[in-house]
């Protein structure tokens, strides 16, 4: 059974939308459309990439996040915090000092997201080696686990089965906190995502059941706390116990080839989504032989490229490469490895089920009389992909009349045409482009300017 | 329902763009992902074939709810020896060819693997059929 409906991050707000139609033009898989001068969403299609928030131009595209209020709601608070976030501060603010900010502003204990990355180094790359289905791809970027499942269903039996380094750090935390005589019930943890597709991965977790994930807390939001707590308070830096945990591989396993540098045999690393898209066309013809494993991210650059960071990525990125780190896998008592059995048998990920967004009818009779609409209504499209139908293309555009969402009439060329041939009135005209794109943008003193 | 796309000799560069085409199609159709996966292989291989030893051809592809059905269609050289090109391995391809990353010798052992039915006509000096079919059901 294919699940139906996704929670999505991603909003739009349609009071502040201005139906300008950037999103939809951006969308990599064309889940935008506009009516009555709106953006619509149609979120069978959308996977969270988060194009669209970074193509408005006038921010009415938000990303859903719990009220950062709620941690108070728990006795232990716990900031999941990606390596990305330490990344975006200047060299010359140690750790400790951010660290200190997050616990100023509520938090009681700060894990690393990336703890559990060198056992699960060690587990994917056991994965790897006994696949049937190559290449393996990473489950780490949930946008792309998505993009595959409404894109690619093909290769969704190609997605690694092993949880992100997220997911297993979250497993692990918690576990410790319960091992150290705490209630579940007063722990909360709090994920700081640096992008939409991971807080939609935390509400409708793929493969998974549920999440162990209390909430979700943007990055941008902790950022400015955590910045402003910093330049306020630059002579009073409390001294706080923290060593960083995290081994050079596990601190930049969220940058682009952080993750195929290190597993065994041929890798390859793709970052951006069209990027990934272009590509995954080639793997899902067979094309590619003798590929073990591919890391594959929606952001350009990857982690640093998300959605919510304050900072440049390229910036973020060289400061990520060029951070000194000397720590060495930790083989301590009280740290991850001693929950290594208590892990193994949780990161395992159900299979990954297609639901693909291209089929246009359940029924193959139906799909077929729809194609043959569809195909008629392009042949006659001007193939300039303008956008003022309200689709993204005019391939699009066919698609949506196919399925009875949209009229021929909306496209401008044969809106034209019609009218000089009489067909239809030029006030019948004007309503058909009020429809699509509201009333507001049709300004009555026109002549007056 | 029949689409056609014609095959253009010796360009690699847009060796695939007929079964990303179609592959497209059967995705609009419904038919399962698995399914649409063996189709799509087996008709890149030959597309493949196509560009890399013919003159020119075309793709002629069927479908309906029943099955799918491909006819590869070149004019070229030929094959003198089906039954050898059909070893796992074996291979005609130019070194210019196998420098580019094809000509293994596994594509009409690949085609045979995933196709239920694979037919192939050929004659020497004017030019192959290959027919591909494939149950849906």
């Amino acid at each position: 059974m294919e699940q139906k409906h996704f929670h999505h991050a991603l909003k739009i707000d349609h009071d502040i939308c201005i139906g300008c139609a950037h999103c939809m033009m951006k969308c990599p898989t064309e889940a935008i459309r506009i009516r009555g001068g709106k953006s619509i969403l149609y979120p069978n299609r959308c996977v969270d990439c988060g194009e669209c928030f970074k193509a408005c131009p006038v921010s009415a595209i938000f990303i859903d996040q719990d009220d950062y209020n709620q941690i108070k709601n728990y006795t232990h608070r716990i900031a999941l915090v990606p390596s990305v976030f330490f990344g975006q501060f200047p060299k010359e603010i140690p750790h400790e000092e951010i660290v200190n900010a997050i616990k100023a502003n509520g938090f009681t204990d700060i894990y690393e997201v990336e703890t559990s990355v060198e056992l699960l180094s060690e587990k994917i790359n056991a994965y790897v080696k006994k696949a049937e289905k190559k290449p393996v791809i990473s489950s780490f970027c949930p946008a792309i686990v998505r993009l595959i499942q409404v894109k690619f269903p093909s290769l969704t039996e190609n997605i690694l089965l092993l949880k992100p380094p997220l997911d297993t750090t979250a497993l692990y935390c918690r576990k410790k906190l319960v091992d150290n005589h705490i209630n579940p019930a007063e722990i909360g943890v709090f994920y700081i995502t640096p992008c939409a597709a991971k807080i939609a991965a935390v509400k409708s977790p793929v493969g998974e059941d549920f999440s162990v994930i209390t909430g979700v807390i943007n990055m941008d939001t902790l950022y400015n706390k955590v910045y402003g707590y910093i330049k306020n308070n630059k002579n009073q830096f409390a001294e706080v116990e923290w060593n960083d945990q995290l081994t050079e591989k596990a601190f930049r396993w969220m940058l682009t080839n952080g993750e195929a540098k290190h597993i065994q045999g041929r890798c390859l690393a793709i970052d951006e989504i069209h990027n990934v898209i272009r590509f995954l066309e080639r793997v899902e013809n067979d094309e590619l032989k003798d590929v073990d494993y591919l890391e594959l991210r929606a952001c350009d650059q990857s982690c640093t490229g998300g959605v919510l960071l304050t900072n440049n990525r390229f910036l973020t990125t060289e400061r990520m490469k060029t951070t000194k780190i000397n720590t060495q896998p930790d083989t301590s008592a009280g740290n991850i490895n001693e929950y290594r059995s208590y892990l193994e048998k949780r990161i395992v990920l159900q299979e990954v089920k297609p639901r693909s967004m291209l089929s246009l009818d359940e029924n193959m009779e139906e799909a077929m009389r729809k194609l043959e609409l569809s195909s008629q209504a392009l042949s006659i499209l001007p193939l300039v992909d303008c956008g003022i139908c309200g689709s993204p293309s005019c391939q699009a555009f066919a698609t949506d009349i196919a399925q009875g969402e949209a009229e021929l009439q909306q496209c401008i060329f044969i809106q034209k045409d019609k009218e000089i041939k009489g067909q239809i009135s030029p006030k019948k005209s004007v309503e058909i482009m009020k429809k699509i794109w509201g009333k507001e943008k049709f300004n009555p003193d026109i002549e007056k300017s | 329902m029949q689409f056609e796309y014609n095959i253009e000799a010796g360009n690699f560069t847009k060796a695939g763009d007929a079964s990303s085409n179609f592959k497209k199609v059967l995705k609009q159709l419904n038919v399962d992902p698995q399914i649409i996966k063996r189709i799509v292989v087996s008709l890149y291989e030959g597309e493949v074939n196509i560009v890399a030893h013919s003159y020119g051809g075309k793709v002629i592809c069927e479908v309906n709810p029943k099955k799918v059905w491909i006819r590869l269609i070149d004019t070229g050289p030929g094959i003198p020896d089906i039954e050898k090109a059909m070893q796992a391995g074996y291979s005609t391809a130019s070194p210019k060819v196998r420098e580019m990353g094809f000509g293994a010798g596994m594509g009409l052992p690949n085609m045979k693997n995933n196709a239920d039915i694979l037919n192939i006509k050929s004659e020497v000096g004017k030019g192959t059929e290959v027919e591909i079919i494939v149950n849906l059901n």
